[in-house]
C-alpha cells in the first residue's frame, strides 16, 4: 500500500498556504497531523494532486484564555498538548475528559484538534464534543475569515461547511455557566479503537436544582455528531432522578438516533450502548452540576 | 518531484533525496537500511512501525519522509548503539532484557514497535500500574503472546530502569 504520487508544498506562512489552496481548489489537500489523511492515501481512497503541509506555519498551535473567558485553541495544536494542558483541564473539562479516548498515544502525539474537527469522521470524538460545548470555528481563506458554530459546521458524512479554499484555523470554546456539569464516555473494543458508540453530555441546573438545559451529543450512531434533542427536551424543567434518567436514555436510544449495523456492532447493540451511555454520562453530569 | 532532506537517525546525520510520497517507514528500511522498524498494516492500526520523532512515539507509516526534514529520529537500532558481533544479551537495552526474560515476544514482529512505545512511556511513568501499562500498549498489536508476557516484561523493565537510575544517580 503506497500513496499515489503528489506534489508536496510546505509553506512557511498562512498566506502562502491559503494562496496554494485558492490556486488548486479541490485538487489540493491540507496536511495537518495526517493521522487520518495518510492512511486514506495509503489505501488510495484519497489521491490529492497537491499536499499543503501546514506543519511549518508558525502561530497555528496555541491554547489561550480570552478576556471573556472563552478558550482559544489553534487548529494545529496536537491532541497530546490539549490532553496535558492545564487551561483546558480548568476551562474546558469536558474536552479534557475526552482527550485520552482519542486513538492511541502515538496518534495523539501527531494528530491535531483542527485536523480531526475538519475531517468530520462520524466516529471521531471531537466533533460531538465541539457541538456539545457550543464551540465556534474560525475559517480563513485568501479573501477573509468567517465564524461558524460547530453545530452548523457538520453537514453529513465526512462533509463540512469548509470550502476547498478555506482552512479551519481556530476553535473557540465558551465557558459553561454556573451550576453546570459534563461527562464524556464511549464504548470501544480496545482503548483507542473507534468507538462503537460515544456521547458527550452537558447539563445546566436552575437555582432550584431542576434541569434548565441539557445537551447530549452522540458519535458513531449517524453521519456526524447526532444531538439527542428529544431526550434533552424531556429533561428540561425536571428534577433529575434515576427513574427520569432511565426514561430519557430510552428516548435517546429509540427516538433520537437511528444507528446502522456494521462489522463492529449491530444496530440493536448500538441502541443498547446509547441507552447505557446516556444514563452513565447524565448521572455523572448531574452529580458534577450539583456539586458546584 | 523530489526533495532533499536532512535527518538525524540514532545520532547519525543523513542527507537523502526522496519522492514526496515515500513513507517514513519505507525511507528508514529501504533508503537507510534500518530494517529494525517493522511495517505491518501501513494504516496506523498495528503499531509495529512506531519510532521516536524528537523523542515522542509516532507511527512512521503515517508520516512522509519529506516531513521529518530537520528532525531527530530514534529507531529500535538506537536502543543499542554500540551493538556489534561481540555483544551479548547483557548488552541489550533494559527494556529488551526484560522482554527476553519475561517472554514478551514470540515471533518478534511487533517487538520493535512495543519497545519504542515503551521508551517514552517508562521515562514519563517510571512505576506504572498494570492498568496504565495496558493503556500504554493499547496502540500496539501482538498476535502471539496474548499480552500477559508483555505486561510482565514492562513491569520488569520499569524495575530495571529504576535500578539503573539509582546507579547513575
Amino acid at each position: 500500500m503506497k500513496p499515489a504520487p503528489f506534489q508536496y508544498h510546505a509553506p512557511h506562512s498562512l498566506a502562502d498556504a491559503l494562496s496554494l489552496l485558492a490556486e488548486h481548489g479541490y485538487d489540493a489537500k491540507p496536511l495537518a497531523g495526517g493521522q487520518s489523511l495518510v492512511p486514506t492515501m495509503n489505501f488510495r481512497l484519497a489521491q490529492p494532486g497537491i499536499l499543503v503541509d501546514l506543519n511549518h506555519i508558525p502561530g497555528l498551535a496555541y491554547i489561550r484564555l480570552g478576556s471573556d473567558g472563552d478558550l482559544h485553541i489553534g487548529a494545529m495544536t496536537r491532541h497530546s498538548t490539549v490532553e496535558q494542558d492545564l487551561l483546558v483541564a480548568q476551562h474546558a473539562p469536558l474536552l479534557h475528559e475526552t482527550m485520552p479516548h482519542i486513538a492511541h498515544r502515538q496518534i495523539r502525539n501527531r494528530g491535531t484538534i483542527g485536523g480531526s474537527l475538519a475531517h468530520a469522521d462520524p466516529s471521531a470524538e471531537l466533533p460531538s464534543v465541539a457541538v456539545a460545548l457550543h464551540a465556534r470555528f474560525r475559517l480563513q481563506s485568501q479573501t477573509g475569515e468567517r465564524w461558524v458554530a460547530a453545530a452548523d459546521f457538520y453537514q453529513g458524512l465526512f462533509t463540512t461547511d469548509l470550502t476547498p479554499e478555506e482552512l479551519l484555523v481556530e476553535i473557540v470554546i465558551p465557558p459553561l455557566p454556573a451550576r453546570s456539569g459534563y461527562a464524556f464516555d464511549e464504548v470501544a473494543r480496545r482503548p483507542g479503537d473507534y468507538a462503537m458508540v460515544g456521547v458527550a453530555a452537558i447539563v445546566i441546573l436552575d437555582a432550584a436544582g431542576r434541569c434548565e438545559e441539557a445537551r447530549l451529543v452522540y458519535l458513531s450512531v449517524g453521519e456526524g455528531p447526532v444531538s439527542a434533542t428529544q431526550a434533552a427536551a424531556a429533561l428540561k424543567g425536571r428534577q433529575p432522578s434515576p427513574d427520569l434518567l432511565a426514561q430519557v436514555a430510552e428516548i435517546a436510544a429509540t427516538d433520537d438516533i437511528d444507528p446502522v449495523a456494521d462489522i463492529h456492532a449491530s444496530a440493536a447493540y448500538r441502541r443498547q450502548l446509547a441507552r447505557v451511555l446516556a444514563q452513565r454520562t447524565l448521572a455523572r453530569a448531574f452529580e458534577r452540576a450539583a456539586g458546584q | 518531484m523530489t526533495h532533499t532532506i536532512n535527518v538525524t537517525v540514532n545520532g547519525t546525520a543523513y542527507q537523502r533525496t526522496v519522492e514526496a510520497r515515500l513513507l517514513l517507514s519505507d525511507f528508514l528500511r529501504h533508503d537507510l537500511g534500518l530494517t529494525g522498524t517493522h511495517v505491518g498494516c501501513e494504516q496506523g492500526s498495528c503499531g509495529a512501525c512506531t519510532i521516536l520523532l524528537d523523542g515522542e512515539a509516532v507511527r512512521s507509516c503515517l508520516l512522509f519522509a519529506v516531513q521529518v526534514d530537520g528532525h531527530e529520529l530514534t529507531t529500535v537500532e538506537g536502543l543499542t548503539p554500540d551493538w556489534d558481533m561481540a555483544s551479548t544479551h547483557e548488552d541489550l537495552h533494559p527494556i529488551q532484557i526484560a522482554f527476553r526474560e519475561k517472554h514478551g515476544l514470540q515471533c518478534g514482529f511487533c517487538t520493535p514497535g512495543f519497545l519504542m512505545t515503551l521508551v517514552p512511556f517508562l521515562a514519563e511513568n517510571p512505576d506504572p500500574t498494570e492498568h496504565e501499562i495496558r493503556q500504554a500498549i493499547s496502540g500496539n498489536l501482538c498476535r502471539c503472546t496474548g499480552y500477559v508476557g508483555i505486561v510482565e516484561a514492562v513491569k520488569l523493565a520499569a524495575e530495571l530502569l529504576r535500578e539503573d537510575d539509582k546507579v547513575t544517580g
